[in-house]
């Protein structure tokens, strides 16, 4: 089951220990010999802020003054939705952010509707709605500083944290 | 809280000995032209206020601080008193206008600083028409030495009443944030200061986000919203006891707060299940009434100074326009209709004009306009600018602006005239956001 839910990156850093295995040596190395040591894949503890971080993914991002949930950014919610269903003992937090392009009171209400959107396409993937919390920080917290359409499009955004 | 008892005007004997050899026309000159906002301000002479020697400090402090009043205002000029012939200690009870009009100062400011037999400060001020020859306006002030400062900002205040007769503005203070740290870790603290930026203070520690910070207009209240056990919720502020509460208990967000013009009630923004409505709670029985209900998003709601009226802004049209509704919640009519967004409406004390924040192709203005929404006048621009608040007299205008520095932002405050002239930075210890003035203090 947790193998199943491993992203595409989690799958590639197993692919790579793989393929340093052979060259493993008993690491007694002298002059003139290569030295391999084996990558060792730690396991990432599924119910860490360090899972939703490298493997899940842990936001999503939004269009300008916009709460519609993507295509992209609904494969990183189905996502969740499967990992919440799976792991039944996790709550989150969804929190709702924008771009400083606005005035601070409309980015507030605009964070709590990107929110909602994202919790609500949780529950429809069976979630169940206590298990989501929802906050929105409005203009407050940029993920990413600076004055370009790049960084705006960055803080535009809904992001998982464990709750 | 402490009063500063107005008493009563000076010596109108003097007034009557007074008043020769000038024409109607010469004495017509000593009037401030509010209307325009651009003309020439009035050269004005503010002398050290006279006293003991111990006194003397406060006496041309509170010059100092009149003198700063009037010259911010963009109306008064003040001399530079190096320029002065006369002295303040030999002007006496009768100046020689002469070397005032010399100088070219139109109006003259005389003090005296005086003692009570309890020991509180009697500070009086005369203002003199240089070309008639006539003292304008005099007054005496008593108080405690602590707030001679405040003695000063009501000096000017009536110095800026009778020359401009327009209502005054000086003695009012500013509740905003005060920020510090990077963009992404933004630290905000609520802070008030005096409206000329004099006794700065915290009142929070920064730990947790506070903004929006309004007065009341009737207490020594604050109604302001904050993060608290990471909560985001409209909380009350007593400023002089430091006691705080949290207004209502909402299942979700409550945000952009609004105390009522009484005073009794708070209305703000509620977002439930993302869809945000406007809300009002009557302080004394906490009774909560929605007075929105549309699926858009409802904020930033602001009362008519009779109370009749809310404007606020909605997205229910597509994009943000201003809204002007009765203050049953019924009625809703938009008033904007030119290109870009609108937030942010404010109404003015006076009630003839709304402020607003208006978003036009990448550039942030700050604007008034009649209350119907007609006479759309921008009167500030910046990369960032928002958060309007008008002076007690409807005559100023505070906002903030953010300005890029690499990547971050510098905000700070500024004040300009709603005619668009004067703007004026405001300065605070560290950045600033989110200004609100207060009513005069009574």
């Amino acid at each position: 089951m947790r193998f199943k839910l491993l992203s595409i990156f989690a799958a590639a850093v197993l692919v790579a220990a793989c393929e340093s295995t052979p060259d493993a040596t008993d690491g007694s190395a002298g002059d003139g010999d290569v030295m391999v040591e084996e990558i060792i894949v730690e396991e990432i503890n599924p119910l860490s802020t360090q899972y939703v971080r490298e493997v899940l993914g842990d936001h999503v991002l939004f269009g300008l003054n916009s709460s519609v949930i993507n295509a992209q950014a609904q494969g990183t919610i189905k996502r969740w939705a499967e990992w919440m269903n799976a792991y039944g003992q996790i709550v989150v937090i969804i929190e709702g952010h924008a771009d400083e392009r606005g005035t601070r009171e409309y980015n507030l209400a605009l964070g709590e509707r990107r929110a909602t959107a994202v919790k609500n396409f949780m529950i429809s993937m069976g979630v169940d709605a206590s298990r989501i919390a929802t906050i929105s920080f409005g203009k407050e917290r940029p993920i990413v500083e600076g004055h370009t359409e790049a960084a705006w499009a960055q803080n535009r955004r809904g992001v998982l944290v464990l709750g | 809280m402490k009063s500063i008892h107005r008493i009563y005007c000076l010596i109108t004997a003097l007034v009557l000995v007074v008043g020769v050899g000038f024409s109607q026309d010469a004495r017509a000159q000593l009037v401030v032209d509010v209307v325009s906002g651009q003309n020439d301000p009035l050269p004005i002479a503010v002398t050290d206020f006279v006293g003991s020697e111990t006194d003397a400090t406060i006496g041309a402090n509170i010059a100092e601080v009149v003198a700063a009043d009037l010259e911010r205002s963009g109306l008064f000029d003040p001399i530079n008193r190096a320029a002065f012939i006369q002295s303040a200690a030999d002007i006496g009870l009768f100046p020689r206008f002469g070397d005032w009009r010399t100088i070219n100062a139109q109006a003259l400011v005389t003090g005296l600083v005086e003692r009570e037999a309890d020991g509180r400060l009697k500070v009086s001020f005369r203002l003199w028409d240089t070309f008639s020859e006539e003292q304008v306006d005099g007054f005496v002030y008593t108080g405690g030495e602590d707030i001679w400062r405040r003695i000063a900002h009501k000096i000017a205040d009536a110095i800026y009443e009778r020359l401009t007769g327009e209502g005054g503005y000086f003695d009012s203070r500013i509740v905003y944030i005060a920020e510090s740290g990077t963009a992404s870790a933004r630290v905000k603290r609520l802070a008030i200061m005096d409206q000329d930026g004099a006794n700065h203070q915290f009142l929070t520690d920064g730990e947790h986000l506070v903004l929006t910070p309004r007065f009341s207009p009737t207490s020594q209240e604050i109604t302001f919203m904050a993060y608290f056990n990471n909560k985001p919720r409209v909380y009350l502020l007593d400023i002089d006891t430091g006691r705080r509460e949290v207004l209502g208990d909402f299942p979700g967000m409550t945000f952009a707060p609004r105390f009522s013009p009484d005073g009794r009630k708070v209305i703000m923004s509620l977002s439930v299940d993302g869809n945000t409505d406007i809300y009002v709670m009557d302080l004394p029985t906490r009774s909560i009434v929605q007075l929105t209900s549309d699926g858009a998003i409802d904020t930033s709601p602001s009362y008519s100074p009779d109370g009749n009226f809310v404007t606020f802004s909605s997205d229910r049209g597509g994009k943000q326009q201003i809204y002007v509704m009765r203050s049953n919640g019924t009625d809703a009519q938009r008033i904007t209709f030119n290109e870009g967004t609108y937030s942010t409406p404010v109404w003015s004390p006076r009630g003839d004009l709304i402020a607003f924040t208006k978003q036009h192709q990448g550039t942030f203005y700050i604007g008034v306009m009649n209350t119907d929404g007609s006479g759309e006048r921008l009167i500030a621009e910046g990369y960032l600018a928002e958060g309007p608040t008008w002076a007690p007299n409807g005559r100023v205008i505070m906002f903030y602006r953010e300005t890029p520095v690499g990547t971050q932002n510098l905000a700070q405050l500024y004040t300009i005239d709603l005619t668009g002239f004067n703007e004026r930075l405001v300065p605070t210890p560290l950045d600033g956001s989110d200004p609100a003035w207060s009513p005069l203090i009574p």
